[in-house]
C-alpha cells in the first residue's frame, strides 16, 4: 500500500479501488464523526492559499477525531525568512503523524515525502498533481452510477492546461471508459495525455463544438482562463461557446455535470437546481474521500 | 601513392571519447566544462570514419571521466565510446549507455520545478532512449532531446 499520496501516476488500480471502497465506509462517519484517529495530529502546510481544499482536509481530519496544526499562507512563518521546504517538513514531521502540503512549486510534495518519515499527502503542487481531487472525482462518478466501467465521460473547456482533467483522464484509463474531449483547437488535450489514452486503448473523440456532443454519462467542465488567450476577443468567444446554461443543457441530455470548482461563468447558476448538476455533491465527496486517504495513511483502518 | 591521414596525437593518460556523432564534439566540450580546464584538450570534428561516415573525437589529458559524466555523453551521443588511457595504453573501455535514471548531471527545464528552487539532487527517469524522452522525478515534466541540450548548454 502507498506510504504517501503524491501523484496519480503512483497509483495502481487496486490502490484506487481500496480508497474508493474505504470512502464509502466513511460516509456515515463523515456526518456523525468518529474517534478513529483520536490523538493523531495532521500538519497542514499551505504555502499558498487554497481555502476550499484546506478546509476539506481539516474537516476530514476532525471527523476522524484527530486534530490539525499548520498554516494557511507563508506570511507568518519562517518560510518568509528563507527557510527551505525540506527544513520546514523535517520540523513538522516531528510534530505530527501526517502532513498535507500545498506548494506552488512542482515536485514539492515529492520532495517533502522524501524528507518526511510520516506520510505526506499532496494537496496541489503547482500545475502538476492534486491526487485527492482525482480520487474524489472518481468517487463521485462511481457513487452516482454505481460503476466506472462502461461509462462515457466528456471533458469540456481548457484541456491543455487543466491539471484536473489530465489526472482524471489518466486515472479513468485504468477503467473501461470512453472519453469525449471538447475544446477549442488552442486548448486541446496535450499529446502526452492522448498518447497515454492510445497506449491504454481508451476510445476517445476530439470535438470542438458543444453542439456536436454525442450522448454521454458525465460532462466534466473546466474553467477557461483569460490569461491563456493572446486575444481577449478570442477568450470571450470561446468562453461563451462552452458555457452550460438552460439552452445548451438541452444538448447534454441526462448527463451529470461535474466541475472542480470554483466556477466562474462556465456553468450558469440556473443549472444548479437541475438534476444534471453534480458539482456541489462532488465537492462534498471530498470529505469521505479525504477521510479514507487520511485513515489509510495514518494506519487507523485495517 | 601515400594516403594522407589525419593524425591526432596519442595521449599519455586521460580520456579519449571516440565515435561522437558528427558535430556534437562542441556539446561534449560544453557539458564536461572542458572550456574551463587547464589540461590539454584535443577536439576533432567531422573526421571521416568507416562506420558512420563522419565522427567527432575529444581527447582530454590527465582526466578520467566519472560514470555520471559518461552517462551525460550518452544523452547527446549514444554511440560514443569512452577509452581511459594510462601510459599510452587503453586500460578501460567504458560503455556509453544511457541508464534508466539520470541523477545530478541535468537540471530540470521547468522553471517552476522544486529542484530549481531548493538544493535537491535532480533525478530523471528515462522513458524512451531513441528518440530521447526523460521525465523529472519531481515535477513529472518530460524533456525531449532539444530540452536536454538546452539545459546542458
Amino acid at each position: 500500500m502507498l506510504h504517501d499520496v503524491i501523484s496519480i501516476r503512483d497509483f495502481e488500480k487496486q490502490d484506487i479501488e481500496r480508497i474508493l471502497a474505504l470512502a464509502e465506509d466513511m460516509e456515515p462517519l463523515a456526518r456523525t464523526g468518529s474517534d478513529l484517529a483520536k490523538g493523531k495530529i495532521l500538519s497542514s502546510l499551505f504555502f499558498e492559499p487554497s481555502t476550499r481544499t484546506m478546509l476539506s482536509f481539516h474537516a476530514a481530519m476532525e471527523r476522524l477525531g484527530g486534530s490539525v496544526i499548520g498554516f494557511s499562507d507563508t506570511d507568518t512563518t519562517s518560510v518568509k525568512k528563507g527557510e527551505t521546504l525540506a527544513d520546514t517538513v523535517a520540523m513538522m514531521e516531528r510534530y505530527s503523524d501526517a502532513i498535507v502540503i500545498r506548494n506552488p512549486l512542482e515536485g514539492s510534495a515529492r520532495l517533502a515525502a522524501e524528507v518526511s518519515r510520516v506520510p505526506v499527502i499532496n494537496a496541489g503542487d503547482g500545475s502538476n498533481q492534486h491526487p485527492t481531487q482525482t480520487l474524489l472525482d472518481l468517487y463521485t462518478i462511481r457513487k452516482e452510477f454505481g460503476r466506472l466501467d462502461g461509462l462515457t465521460v466528456a471533458m469540456l473547456g481548457d484541456l491543455k492546461y487543466g491539471r484536473t482533467v489530465h489526472s482524471l483522464a489518466y486515472a479513468l484509463s485504468m477503467y473501461d471508459v470512453s472519453l469525449v474531449l471538447v475544446s477549442p483547437t488552442e486548448l486541446r488535450m496535450p499529446p502526452e495525455v492522448i498518447r497515454h489514452l492510445e497506449e491504454t486503448s481508451v476510445p476517445y473523440d476530439e470535438i470542438m463544438r458543444l453542439e456536436d456532443m454525442p450522448p454521454v454519462d458525465v460532462v466534466y467542465a473546466t474553467r477557461i482562463q483569460k490569461e491563456r488567450f493572446a486575444d481577449p476577443n478570442e477568450y470571450e468567444k470561446t468562453k461563451d461557446a462552452y458555457r452550460i446554461d438552460r439552452s445548451t443543457l438541452t444538448l447534454l441530455g441526462d448527463a451529470k455535470i461535474m466541475h472542480p470548482l470554483p466556477r466562474v461563468s462556465e456553468i450558469a447558476k440556473e443549472v444548479d437546481t437541475t438534476p444534471n448538476a453534480l458539482y456541489f455533491t462532488q465537492a462534498g465527496n471530498g470529505i469521505p474521500v479525504r477521510m479514507a486517504v487520511l485513515a489509510l495513511l495514518l494506519g487507523v483502518v485495517a | 601513392m601515400r594516403t594522407k591521414e589525419l593524425k591526432v596525437s596519442a595521449i599519455m593518460d586521460g580520456t579519449v571519447i571516440d565515435h561522437i556523432a558528427a558535430g556534437k564534439a562542441f556539446t561534449v566540450v560544453k557539458i564536461l566544462h572542458l572550456d574551463q580546464t587547464h589540461e590539454t584538450v584535443t577536439i576533432a570534428s567531422n573526421v571521416p570514419s568507416g562506420v558512420t561516415g563522419k565522427k567527432d573525437i575529444v581527447k582530454i589529458e590527465h582526466r578520467v571521466l566519472s560514470p555520471e559524466e559518461v552517462s551525460s555523453i550518452a544523452l547527446i551521443s549514444p554511440n560514443a565510446t569512452v577509452n581511459i588511457i594510462d601510459d599510452y595504453e587503453v586500460v578501460e573501455k567504458r560503455l556509453v549507455e544511457l541508464p534508466d535514471t539520470i541523477e545530478r548531471i541535468l537540471r530540470c527545464s521547468n522553471p517552476l520545478c522544486i529542484t530549481n528552487h531548493e538544493e535537491v539532487r535532480t533525478r530523471f527517469n528515462v522513458e524512451t532512449k531513441a528518440p530521447l524522452a526523460i521525465r523529472c522525478h519531481y515535477c513529472e515534466r518530460s524533456m525531449k532531446e532539444k530540452d536536454v541540450l538546452r539545459v546542458l548548454g
